[in-house]
């Protein structure tokens, strides 16, 4: 349970840096008026779709790191065998980067109001993320052409789990892209508001991509020794 | 009162414009039906949450009736009885609790008690509840399905919960129960974002943090434990629903099943345990926060007095909420572990009794001298405050390793936790729904009926659950549908469960006066007025009430001071509303 303790200690942190910041030392019963409003509401002036997205993420990473954390403790056991890595998962890993740097220059774009060169980049993003879906199913077929099934191995069975939910992750994230190149299509839509669709999408993909590294170090089987490593460096 | 408003004389900004844009209904069907404010939402989540519980009181009663009087009733075979615990706990705590403390008292509080006008996604709080919804019709799906619902426990242990002599381990009941969590989590965790995000995001000019009532600190603290807790039952869930659908071995051992050889080798039942509970230990407290923050401004309002220690209580729920992540594994202690996880975790288990404690001290020094208002929801919540207590007790001889050990699987465990997490947040739920109610409706719940209400509900609760205690003490294990020829088991414990079982079925049909009382008093109650309790908090301050949609007319409202201003001195009244400038004017609004 390691992974989403870790994971929590950060969660938590933050949050404690959060509520410090939000003058939880303060006397409320001492003070009155509404000086300590001004000039609107202590509440952040980051849009709400942003903070939105941030706890969501959060819930998407408690995910992971409890899938993680299952992983390693079912990795102890005798009967655990790695599947072969499939080698296309490199590629798509490539792909996958791809799409985020794309998405950075949509945001860029945005922010430039360069409006053909952020549809552009979320057309690019779009495509390679696609791409890196299909790279990942391609990558189920061969390990099932080699016989390495979902219920042979525990092994198997969390890489098939594991790239499955990341998967489904991506695909939901292509339905807010999706709409957010209907804003950049329509030119009605302002500015403000497509740049902060395209950075929605971005950081989002951003994240999609740091944990789909994770998990791809997972499956490499190099977590293993990474914890080796780290528990030498302890003791 | 120190520095009072320097700057009261420059205009306060306009409230932000988006909400000039808030949607709103056109038809009946998105009124009443589709509908996405915020309160229509909460009634929707509580009564589908009260549907679905009064199946789970009606289980319980089938449980009385077996352990009371074994073999009166012969439909009650051992495997219904275990069907009926499963379900029984499963829906108390989820379906139930967790639903009716976050989807209903959040989604109906905390936009009225922060001052915004909705939740900040409307339309996926909306959704939050169908999703509920269809995890509650795919759950009771189960009692129809064939082979009935899953009797795995309400912990739902592998290997036994997939196996086929487990009820419903080998039929559909295991395949529905894992489906309808994972919706569940799906549509909480869509509503949780909207809860959090609201209070983050939502709040109205003048309402910091800390003037927020402990009932938004309890409920938002829950609604990110819920947040970071659920992932955890999900995974279980989904890794469960593997081994049982695909042939995976992520829990499933090796077994050999009748004389056959089962295909699943090599997994681990304590993983599955590890995942449940890290998230069953935070959801207890995903259940009593809400709770805490109520009780607290139930006790303040009607004792008028201030709460005791408001930052200690903010800071207590917070503290309690991280702690509550590091205790998981005072639930496997019968398991095995290492000494080591032991002593740690029977030592997290016991400094959470310190924030505990400190709340319990600051709800009775707030009644200290307080002018005590014995109205239904007090009552309530001193009932609650006193079953706390008790329940808190048990809890920590059960904390401790070389307790436990002797005493898991007995009844004592059974009436600990019903005490502390069954008894003392349904106390709370009856208090905030008396108190609440004149806002949802307009009108007051009659009050003998819920005088009757109390006393036999409070009474009753103890009536069953002190014995148990006792029941337990002695050896009786849990979970068992008859003793059989035991000898080591007292003839006073036959007359006891007897006795329990008839004050469970007494208590059981003191609900149904509350329940015609909610009824009834919907038309016939006596007009409530805005603020019949002389309250501080937002909510009573709408000027219409029951609050519309969009909640506060042209202008929210603006918040000079904390939610507890009862009896100040030389103030004209015994209490100061939030929104009220006194002793000063209210800062005028620019053109």
């Amino acid at each position: 349970m390691s992974v989403i303790l870790v994971f929590l200690t950060v969660v938590i942190g933050f949050s404690f840096w959060w509520l410090f910041h939000q003058k939880v030392m303060e006397k409320p019963w001492l003070e009155h008026g509404v000086h300590t409003a001004l000039p609107e509401t202590d509440v952040s002036g980051m849009p709400t779709a942003k903070v939105a997205l941030a706890v969501f993420l959060a819930v998407v990473g408690s995910l992971f790191a409890l899938f993680a954390s299952a992983y390693f403790m079912r990795m102890d056991y005798a009967d655990w065998q790695a599947p072969p890595l499939p080698r296309i998962l490199w590629v798509n890993t490539v792909i996958l980067i791809l799409a985020s740097i794309a998405l950075s220059c949509a945001v860029r774009a945005a922010r430039e109001h360069r409006r053909e060169m952020t549809r552009l980049a979320l057309v690019t993003a779009g495509l390679a993320t696609f791409v890196f879906l299909a790279g990942q199913v391609t990558a189920w077929r061969e390990l099932a052409a080699g016989g390495h099934y979902l219920d042979v191995n525990p092994a198997n069975g969390f890489f098939y789990l594991m790239t499955g939910v990341h998967g489904l992750h991506i695909l939901g994230g292509l339905v807010a892209l999706g709409r957010t190149m209907v804003k950049a299509w329509d030119d009605d839509v302002a500015a403000e508001q497509l740049r902060l669709g395209v950075e929605l999408c971005a950081a989002y993909w951003h994240f999609l991509l740091f944990v789909w590294l994770g998990v791809f170090v997972l499956l490499a089987g190099w977590a293993g020794d990474l914890l080796a490593l780290c528990r030498q460096i302890l003791t | 009162m120190v520095d009072a408003t320097p700057r009261m004389e420059r205009d306060i900004p306009p409230a932000e414009v988006p909400e000039l844009e808030l949607y709103h209904p056109k038809s009946w069907w998105t009124t009443y039906v589709f509908s996405q404010d915020a309160k229509v939402i909460a009634i929707q989540y509580s009564g589908t949450a009260v549907a679905i519980g009064l199946v789970a009181l009606v289980l319980s009663w089938l449980m009385r009736l077996q352990l009371g009087f074994p073999g009166t009733f012969s439909f009650i075979t051992p495997e219904a009885y275990y069907q009926f615990i499963t379900m029984h706990g499963m829906i108390m705590v989820i379906y139930l609790l967790t639903a009716l403390f976050l989807g209903g008292f959040g989604n109906y509080l905390i936009p009225l008690m922060v001052g915004a006008r909705d939740m900040v996604f409307p339309y996926v709080n909306m959704l939050s509840f169908w999703i509920y919804l269809l995890a509650v019709l795919v759950l009771a799906a189960s009692f129809f399905a064939p082979g009935g619902p899953t009797g795995a426990g309400w912990t739902l242990y592998p290997p036994q919960a997939i196996l086929g002599g487990t009820p419903g381990g080998q039929s559909w009941g295991i395949i529905l129960m894992l489906v309808s969590l994972i919706l569940f989590i799906i549509g909480f965790t869509m509503g949780g974002l909207n809860y959090a995000v609201t209070v983050i995001q939502g709040r109205t000019r003048g309402m910091t943090l800390m003037r927020m009532p402990l009932t938004v600190w309890g409920i938002f603290t829950a609604t990110v434990m819920a947040l970071l807790a659920f992932p955890a039952l999900f995974v279980a869930c989904v890794m469960m629903l593997f081994d049982r659908v695909l042939g995976t071995s992520f829990f499933m051992p090796a077994l050999v099943e009748m004389g056959e050889q089962l295909s699943y080798g090599g997994g681990s039942p304590i993983l599955f345990q590890h995942l449940f509970w890290f998230f069953g230990h935070p959801e207890v407290y995903i259940v009593a926060l809400p709770a805490f923050g109520i009780v607290s401004d139930l006790i303040s309002t009607h004792a008028r007095k201030n709460i005791f220690g408001y930052r200690m209580m903010v800071w207590a729920i917070v503290i309690i909420g991280a702690l509550s992540f590091i205790v998981w594994a005072h639930h496997m202690y019968v398991s095995g572990m290492h000494p080591w996880f032991g002593f740690f975790f029977a030592t997290t288990t016991l400094i959470i009794a310190v924030p505990t404690a400190i709340k319990v001290y600051n709800w009775v020094l707030t009644l200290w001298r307080g002018d005590i208002h014995l109205t239904v929801p007090m009552l309530f919540a001193l009932a609650f405050i006193v079953t706390f207590v008790n329940g808190g007790l048990t809890g920590l001889f059960l904390g401790n390793v070389v307790v436990d050990v002797p005493l898991s699987d007995t009844m004592f465990v059974v009436a600990h936790f019903h005490m502390v997490m069954g008894v003392a947040p349904i106390m709370v739920i009856f208090g905030a729904i008396y108190h609440w109610y004149p806002k949802i409706t307009g009108r007051m719940l009659e009050d003998w009926m819920g005088k009757f209400h109390f006393w036999v509900t409070f009474v009753g609760a103890y009536a069953i659950f002190f014995p148990m205690h006792y029941v337990g003490l002695v050896g009786v294990p849990r979970r068992y549908p008859e003793m059989g020829e035991a000898a080591f088991m007292t003839a006073p414990v036959d007359n006891l469960n007897a006795f329990i079982s008839v004050a469970a079925l007494v208590v059981g049909f003191a609900q149904m006066v509350f329940l015609f009382n909610l009824v009834w008093s919907l038309r016939f109650g006596k007009e409530a007025g805005p603020n019949p309790w002389r309250a501080t908090s937002l909510e009573w301050q709408t000027p219409t009430t029951p609050p519309p949609h969009g909640n506060w007319g042209d202008e929210r409202p603006v918040v000079y001071r904390w939610a507890y201003d009862y009896s100040v001195p030389g103030a004209p009244e015994d209490f100061i509303p939030q929104n009220d400038p006194w002793p000063d004017k209210p800062a005028t609004r620019a053109a």
